[in-house]
């Protein structure tokens, strides 16, 4: 357990995250308008997201389809039987005046999500529900000094709100946290998991207690929509929790604004203005009643997910975990390198943790440089694939490679092409490279003497030598035999 | 003769008329258009389309010359101003909505429009269908047209539509029940009311009072030209999610049928204090008529109608109390601009909504909120499960019960119960349909020493409104209701 410690003792931390995951459906939850994200204002707004007079709310069932995915995908128990709630409150960016949400009986209750802890062993964060509720709208305060503005775009999409127990004890435990949940999700298909565009938002319940005694109060911390601020926002928290515990004071059971321009968080609202929801029963919309054998049928689309595809990479190709786990952390990089080793048409061990040399080195750097993600890459499944299969068959070098790739990053062509084009074919002919050697030793005779004086460090400089007459081309291995055998010989 | 009085016709024979070539649409339409302007002072309408109507008139007259008439071609119909209608105006009889104009059409307009009904326009009502005697509507209030030496109120919500229908001026109206205000008005004015089992119809495109109770339902002047326009308004709505995917029965066969052997049970619990001897008098006729019939009546309980109205007034506006938080000048409708966001909320919804509206809005925000939601609204709840299951069983004894209608007969104007509690009274014998989900008819049965209509309720088990028409049809017939004497 991590401790907050005080010149008074050690302090308790812990930390419930509620989630609100937008759910990836072309439509909204209770009407067919887009979900386009970037539309021009208030293009995607049906009568039903307007709240029209008489307008009812039809479910869309692939919305309840991807959160029963999510359910499954995160080991929560399905319930056959859920029902939806309106939560009152007024804001104009809420046409209704309500929000259809699920508040006593979600769509899904319990379940976990494994998460690497420091040591290297496995926590598992466990979850108190999921429910499906829709989206309100968006006000936009800074485009006139005097009227706020309305763009109901995202009025009645789709959410799954994931609520975890308070199972969290420091900042670095949320981050890992919600990496991990992202990365699931992204694997189901069910939320694209892009805080930049609100697609998955967070709201962090914390508070602080001496050790063995019970929960503190805990203060909700909404808007904080980046990993990066998770650690700013508890940070403050902490600060803030500890200096009222420990001047004697209590810390109020609130709701505090992130504001991510000054690092603080800050009161929502006053206490005289407490929100009461009056939740009640949406008679709008029967209750969710789901046939066992619809869950079945969403079972089976459940594709492998990071752990699991972690643990086959080491089991079947015998990587190291800290290369499995990388890979397999999103599903794009996992696509790329196991589509990369499928070209290369070997799947053996050598080929297996090249490839993943090659990806989380070489490659990486690229895309770093370049500011793209792997689904942007220049250099193809097939283009990587080739570059290893030329090394391993000595038709390059590895340190050629390095120049091949970027050449295959710059111009697009295939790694042999380039070879080719460029003249950078291995030497591997030991008649050349003997001549090539004999070549730099006569020009350097006062050091092989040295050399043979006893200062074999000058081995290298030889190497070097004879790489640059080749240009880097010479066969590494063979360079190396071929000198050692020349040179102690004697010239 | 038939030229003179046609407006007097039922829908059904109005519908017959048109096909036989007796009147032209455009005769009907015309005929009706002009009563609506001389008996404006009933203020029945909140719109008239006059120019649309007679438009659609002649298109319907063409359809029935070429033989493709539709179910209702051609007959002028009018409807509650809670129904969207596309292009026209839809008021829900607030000034929060008087000038707002749907860009859609409800399913149930809708559905009247595909069958070929002409719509003469938009009828008065109770604001967003809170009330009992058309008397809260921002338009003014409707006057019955069966007032003679006092102007009486038609009851409400639908009171417009239940003027119209029983003044002439439409062949049969739309209106919407969520504690009785289809057969409450119906009683009140001396016409056949039909509140549907929920579900039956489509919701989508009525303004919402109460989404759980709400369920529109003809207004006519016959239990036959009920099941013609129920046969037309019901079936499945994929924009209705709690619209009910079961056949929709031939209603109309059902008119005239025997009821030989039916058993027509009598809840004691609508023998209410104070309920005049009158009406118990009216009750026991009509259960005479139907014992003569053949039916078997007895004598039933409903233990716990008596909670019916109270935990009504607490699902009802908790209901809509929501529902109505979507008018805040913010999209559409009616604004009042304040300093601030909150003002501008504010001056919207205390300008924008009347008293009545106002007061449910309150009571559905308080039985709802924290540390009141368990003492008031979940009890609610409770009821309602328990008044379900005295329908139950109580229909495993009878096929079709018989209540009084209303406690009372039309008060006039003036005369209303001044406080609002003795005013949801009107209620306590419709409200137990729509908290068990059940469909009711209100019949007329009489008139009071007042020369005042009274009207008799049927209720019967969900999705038999077919045992309502063959019923009610029979209790028509023996009660021999006058008509409403109308000089041309």
């Amino acid at each position: 357990m991590d401790y907050v410690e005080t010149s008074s003792g050690k302090w308790e931390l812990t930390i419930g995250l509620e989630i609100h995951a937008q759910i990836i459906s072309n439509s909204k939850l209770f009407s067919s308008a887009s979900t386009k994200f970037g539309s021009a204002p208030n293009e995607n707004v049906s009568f039903v997201d307007a709240a029209l007079p008489g307008v009812l709310p039809v479910i869309n069932s692939f919305c309840v389809d991807q959160a029963i995915k999510t359910g499954l995908g995160l080991n929560g128990r399905i319930n056959f039987v859920s029902f939806f709630d309106r939560k009152n409150y007024f804001y104009p960016d809420l046409p209704q005046g309500y929000q259809i949400s699920q508040y006593k009986h979600p769509i899904v209750s319990g379940g976990y999500v494994e998460i690497e802890t420091d040591g290297g062993g496995q926590r598992k964060i466990n979850l108190e529900r999921i429910h499906i509720e829709q989206d309100a709208g968006k006000s936009i305060h800074d485009q006139s000094a005097t009227k706020s503005f309305i763009d109901l775009n995202r009025a009645g999409i789709a959410l799954m709100e994931i609520v975890t127990k308070p199972d969290m004890h420091s900042a670095e435990e949320v981050s890992v946290f919600l990496r991990k949940l992202r990365s699931i999700l992204r694997y189901l298909g069910t939320c694209d998991g892009n805080m930049d565009e609100g697609s998955m938002r967070a709201d962090l319940n914390i508070s602080l207690h001496r050790p063995e005694t019970e929960l503190g109060t805990r203060a909700e911390i909404k808007n904080v929509n980046s990993i990066k601020f998770l650690a700013a926002a508890v940070a403050f928290e902490t600060a803030r929790q500890i200096e009222i515990l420990e001047s004697g004071g209590k810390v109020d059971q609130e709701t505090r604004l992130f504001d991510s321009t000054t690092g603080e968080t800050r009161p929502m609202r006053s206490k005289e203005d407490a929100q009461d929801y009056r939740y009640f029963p949406e008679p709008d919309l029967p209750p969710l009643v789901l046939d066992p054998a619809r869950i079945e049928a969403i079972r089976r689309t459940i594709p492998e997910l990071p752990d699991d595809k972690a643990r086959r990479l080491q089991l079947e190709y015998d990587l190291p975990h800290y290369d499995a786990t990388i890979i397999a952390s999103e599903i794009e990089m996992a696509n790329f390198y196991e589509d990369a080793l499928k070209h290369s048409g070997s799947n053996d061990k050598n080929t297996a943790k090249m490839l993943s040399n090659w990806l989380l080195g070489d490659l990486f750097s690229l895309l770093n440089k370049h500011g793209k993600s792997i689904t942007e890459s220049n250099v193809s499944t097939q283009n990587l694939a080739e570059l290893i299969m030329l090394i391993k068959t000595d038709v390059i070098s590895g340190k050629i490679a390095k120049d091949v790739l970027e050449a295959v990053w710059e111009s697009g062509k295939s790694p042999s092409d380039i070879v080719e084009e460029k003249g950078w074919r291995q030497i591997t002919s030991s008649d050349e490279i003997e001549a090539i050697i004999l070549k730099v030793l006569e020009e350097h005779m006062d050091k092989v003497a040295e050399y043979k004086s006893g200062k074999e460090k000058l081995f290298g400089f030889f190497i070097g030598q004879a790489m640059q007459k080749t240009h880097g081309k010479a066969n590494p291995q063979l360079l190396n035999s071929v000198l050692r055998k020349l040179i102690t010989k004697g010239v | 003769m038939v030229g003179v009085f046609m407006h007097t016709l039922s829908l059904y024979d109005i519908k017959h008329g048109l096909l036989g070539k007796k009147f032209s649409s455009v005769e009907i339409t015309r005929r009706f258009l002009d009563r609506i302007a001389k008996h404006s002072h009933w203020n029945a309408f909140i719109t008239v389309c006059e120019e649309s109507a007679l438009r659609t008139a002649q298109l319907s007259d063409q359809k029935i010359k070429n033989g493709t008439a539709g179910a209702l071609e051609g007959v002028p119909i009018a409807l509650k101003d809670l129904f969207m209608t596309k292009g026209i105006r839809t008021t829900a009889g607030s000034k929060m909505l008087q000038n707002f104009i749907p860009p859609y059409e409800s399913t149930v307009s809708q559905k009247l429009l595909d069958a070929g009904a002409v719509v003469l326009g938009k009828t008065n009502m109770d604001e967003f269908a809170m009330g009992s005697a058309n008397i809260t509507s921002r338009y003014g209030p409707v006057v019955n047209p069966w007032s003679l030496d006092k102007k009486l109120v038609p009851g409400g919500s639908s009171g417009g539509s239940a003027a119209a229908v029983a003044g002439y001026l439409c062949a049969a109206a739309t209106g919407s029940d969520t504690g009785g205000s289809v057969r409450q008005p119906a009683a009140f004015s001396g016409i056949v009311g039909l509140k549907p089992t929920y579900g039956r119809c489509s919701r989508y495109g009525m303004t919402a009072f109460a989404s759980s109770l709400d369920q529109a339902g003809p207004l006519t002047r016959t239990v036959r030209d009920a099941a013609i326009f129920l046969r037309i308004i019901s079936g499945h709505d994929e924009k209705d999610s709690t619209s009910a995917a079961r056949p929709v029965p031939d209603f109309e066969s059902f008119a005239g049928k025997s009821i030989k052997g039916m058993k027509i049970g009598l809840p004691k619990e609508y023998r209410m204090d104070g309920m005049s001897e009158e009406i118990v008098d009216f009750w026991r006729k009509g259960a005479e008529i139907l014992k003569e019939a053949g039916a078997e009546i007895i004598d039933v309980s409903l233990p716990h109608s008596k909670y019916a109205l109270p935990a009504y007034y607490i699902i009802a506006p908790a209901e809509a109390s929501a529902n109505l938080a979507r008018y805040d000048g913010v999209r559409y409708g009616f604004r009042a601009e304040g300093k601030n966001l909150r003002e501008m909320y504010e001056n919207t919804r205390a300008e924008g909504f009347g008293d009545e509206v106002k007061r449910r809005i309150l009571i559905g925000t308080y039985v709802l909120s924290a540390g009141y939601y368990d003492a008031y609204y979940l009890r609610a709840l409770k009821v309602q499960k328990l008044i379900r299951q005295d329908f139950v069983s109580v229909f495993k004894e009878v096929d079709v019960l018989l209540t009084p209608s209303t406690p009372n007969s039309a008060f006039a104007f003036g005369e209303e119960p001044k406080d609002p509690v003795s005013m949801y009274l009107n209620d306590v014998c419709t409200v137990t349909a729509n908290m068990a989900g059940l469909p009711g008819v209100s019949i007329p049965i009489g008139l009071d020493k007042q020369s005042r209509p009274l009207g008799l309720q049927l209720i019967a088990p969900h999705f038999m409104e077919e045992s309502l028409i063959q019923v009610g049809a029979i209790l028509e017939d023996g009660a021999n209701f006058p008509m409403l004497k109308e000089e041309s």
